[in-house]
């Protein structure tokens, strides 16, 4: 009996201390949200909590309104969906050869792979490769640069030499090509994993923001990203320099800005659901020795 | 007689090579199309991995534009005595250093104790809804955090600062004054891992053989000492070895995060080595300079990165990669 009673005070601790940890996760998102659906005076009267306040859509439809806001989000969707097919079909082209064991040369072109990540040219050369290539303020310096991520290759890789190799050999047999082998046997046995690193690179696209500080200066090549830190420090700015005893004008109201992060959050995380399932077991792939 | 010998043992060695050949033609001529698809591959990592490595020699150089990477003169390393001299780099150094190390006090343990928290719950519905939300913020970009971070904390109209008023406390200054920014850098970064990086040690949990509990539960131990003394020593190797890749990590900073999070009246603790490089570089447009600066962080950051994969490897029975 008591330690049936210890054992059910346990499980109350951990299931509370779990819930402050979910709770902390949630109550940054839940108040902005939160802000971005309430009106101004109640915002600046501190009233709202994680619960809207006199709800009103006021600010979206603000945002709504403004072109660059529109035309940045669906670039930066149209950016995230070039990018990631064109990932997966570069990351697919390297891993499947490197997983096959008896490729002449492998050892040497997994070598040549495996040394950019541990090092590598850095921020100047970078830019000055995109430069020199005539790529600023071009749609393909925010694509080319991060087509094959060498971690993402080397799970996929592992993923297929771990196929059972009787599979493409009676396909080989039959003289079906590596081609008609890869399209119709290995790739869709690979789905989870294949969703998994497409969600990596589509989050990592998404989210991604120094590259668009180095090479795009054309506001109508601005992806999401870049846009937000536009309004939300260039505001911020304002408000030190008006806590420095400066005059403060056009401040941004609040649940304007609010809204701006909820454009800039809700679409990525609309993906995120429909890939959970998969990521988990990607995620160990990787875990596991290349 | 000789002659002949030789001969014959030419011929050998010749139709030995010809039949050499003859199976590489046909191993090419089986396989070709796994080397068509490498092309494309390759020519990524080369043009836009092997090409900025060359690039790098700008740091050695006296670089102007118009004469290119190849023909501007050699300057001698003046590049890097001029770095060692500045201030700036080693404020960029230090900084660089304590966020990391702040990030290793706060975050590495964190995930840890999420994990076993996560492996106690015996509601499974629980479990998994917690999981999900806990992972969520792994999916937000570090701007995104950032204006997170300005919402919740800012001093005029920050809810964290609205409790603390209430509560009848001087508001905190926590994204413009030093010591409370090290503190926002750090749970924020918390908050956005944590969960995430506690998956890999719910893996080490969900692997413990069962029986291990069953044999304590027999021998009377109670939840909190099968933690103790069964789950955290089976856990153990992979707490070492991802400890061990971490402080390997030590001098590796991104760019997003320290960006995001500073602003121009904490630059002298938030200003680390990537930002730094940025502001030189492609501020002040000092390639060289920049260039160096990003060198000896690679140089730097690849040394700790194969010491510490190298202990990792000895220390598990196989390493990470």
């Amino acid at each position: 009996m008591d330690t049936n009673l210890k054992s059910k005070i346990f499980d109350a601790v951990i299931s509370i201390l779990i819930f402050i940890a979910v709770l902390a996760c949630l109550i940054p998102m839940l108040h902005v949200a939160a802000i971005s659906l309430s009106s101004n005076a109640a915002i600046l009267s501190r009233k709202v909590f994680i619960w809207p306040v006199d709800l009103n859509i006021d600010a979206y439809r603000v945002v709504l309104s403004d072109r660059s806001m529109i035309g940045s989000l669906l670039f930066t969707v149209r950016l995230t969906i070039i990018h990631t097919i064109l990932c997966m079909i570069m990351t697919i082209l390297a891993a499947y050869p490197l997983s096959k064991r008896d490729l002449k040369g492998r050892n040497f072109f997994m070598l040549l792979i495996v040394i950019t990540m541990f090092f590598s040219g850095g921020m100047i050369p970078d830019y000055l490769l995109i430069k020199n290539l005539n790529l600023l303020n071009n749609f393909w310096a925010l694509v080319l640069p991060g087509l094959i991520s060498a971690f993402n290759m080397i799970v996929l890789r592992t993923f297929f030499s771990n196929l059972p190799d009787s599979l493409e050999e009676s396909a080989l047999i039959d003289g079906a090509s590596y081609l008609t082998i890869l399209v119709r046997i290995v790739l869709p046995l690979s789905l989870p994993v294949l969703a998994t690193l497409s969600l990596f690179y589509a989050v990592g696209r998404w989210n991604y923001f120094m590259d668009s500080l180095l090479y795009i200066t054309d506001s109508k090549l601005f992806p999401i990203q870049l846009k937000l830190y536009q309004i939300i420090y260039n505001n911020m700015q304002l408000e030190i320099s008006a806590a420095e005893g400066n005059i403060a004008s056009n401040l941004l109201p609040e649940s304007l800005k609010a809204a701006s992060v909820m454009f800039a959050t809700v679409p990525i995380l609309l993906v995120y659901p429909w890939l959970q399932k998969y990521f988990i077991s990607g995620i160990m792939i990787g875990a596991i020795k290349g | 007689m000789i002659n002949t010998d030789i001969k014959t043992a030419a011929d050998v060695s010749s139709d030995v090579r010809t039949s050499k050949f003859h199976k590489f033609l046909t191993y090419l001529r089986h396989n070709y199309i796994l080397y068509l698809f490498l092309i494309l591959p390759l020519a990524y990592f080369i043009i836009f991995k092997y090409v900025p490595m060359y690039g790098v020699l700008i740091a050695f150089k006296d670089y102007n534009m118009f004469d290119g990477i190849w023909r501007s003169p050699w300057n001698n390393f003046a590049t890097f005595k001029e770095i060692f001299a500045m201030n700036e780099f080693y404020r960029a150094v230090r900084n660089t250093l304590i966020l990391n190390f702040l990030d290793l006090i706060a975050g590495f343990p964190a995930p840890i104790i999420l994990a076993i928290l996560l492996s106690e719950l015996r509601n499974q519905t629980y479990k998994k809804i917690s999981q999900t939300i806990l992972y969520l913020p792994h999916f937000l970009s570090w701007i995104v955090i950032g204006s997170l971070a300005i919402q919740l904390l800012s001093s005029q109209s920050g809810l964290v600062n609205a409790l603390i008023e209430n509560l009848g406390f001087q508001p905190i200054n926590f994204l413009t004054e030093k010591i409370p920014w090290y503190i926002t850098y750090t749970l924020f970064g918390v908050w956005q891992s944590a969960g995430w990086n506690a998956i890999i040690y719910l893996a080490a949990i969900a692997g413990i053989n069962p029986e291990l509990y069953e044999a304590a539960t027999v021998d009377g131990a109670g939840r909190l000492r099968k933690i103790w003394h069964i789950t955290l020593p089976c856990i153990k190797p992979t707490i070492i070895i991802l400890l061990i890749l971490n402080v390997g990590r030590i001098t590796q900073i991104g760019f997003d995060r320290p960006y995001a999070m500073g602003n121009h009246l904490v630059t002298d603790v938030s200003d680390v080595i990537s930002t730094f490089v940025y502001r030189v570089g492609l501020r002040s447009g000092r390639f060289s300079t920049a260039t160096a600066v990003g060198f000896f962080q690679s140089v730097v950051g690849m040394i700790f990165l194969l010491i510490a994969n190298y202990i990792a490897d000895k220390v598990g029975e196989q390493g990470i990669w």
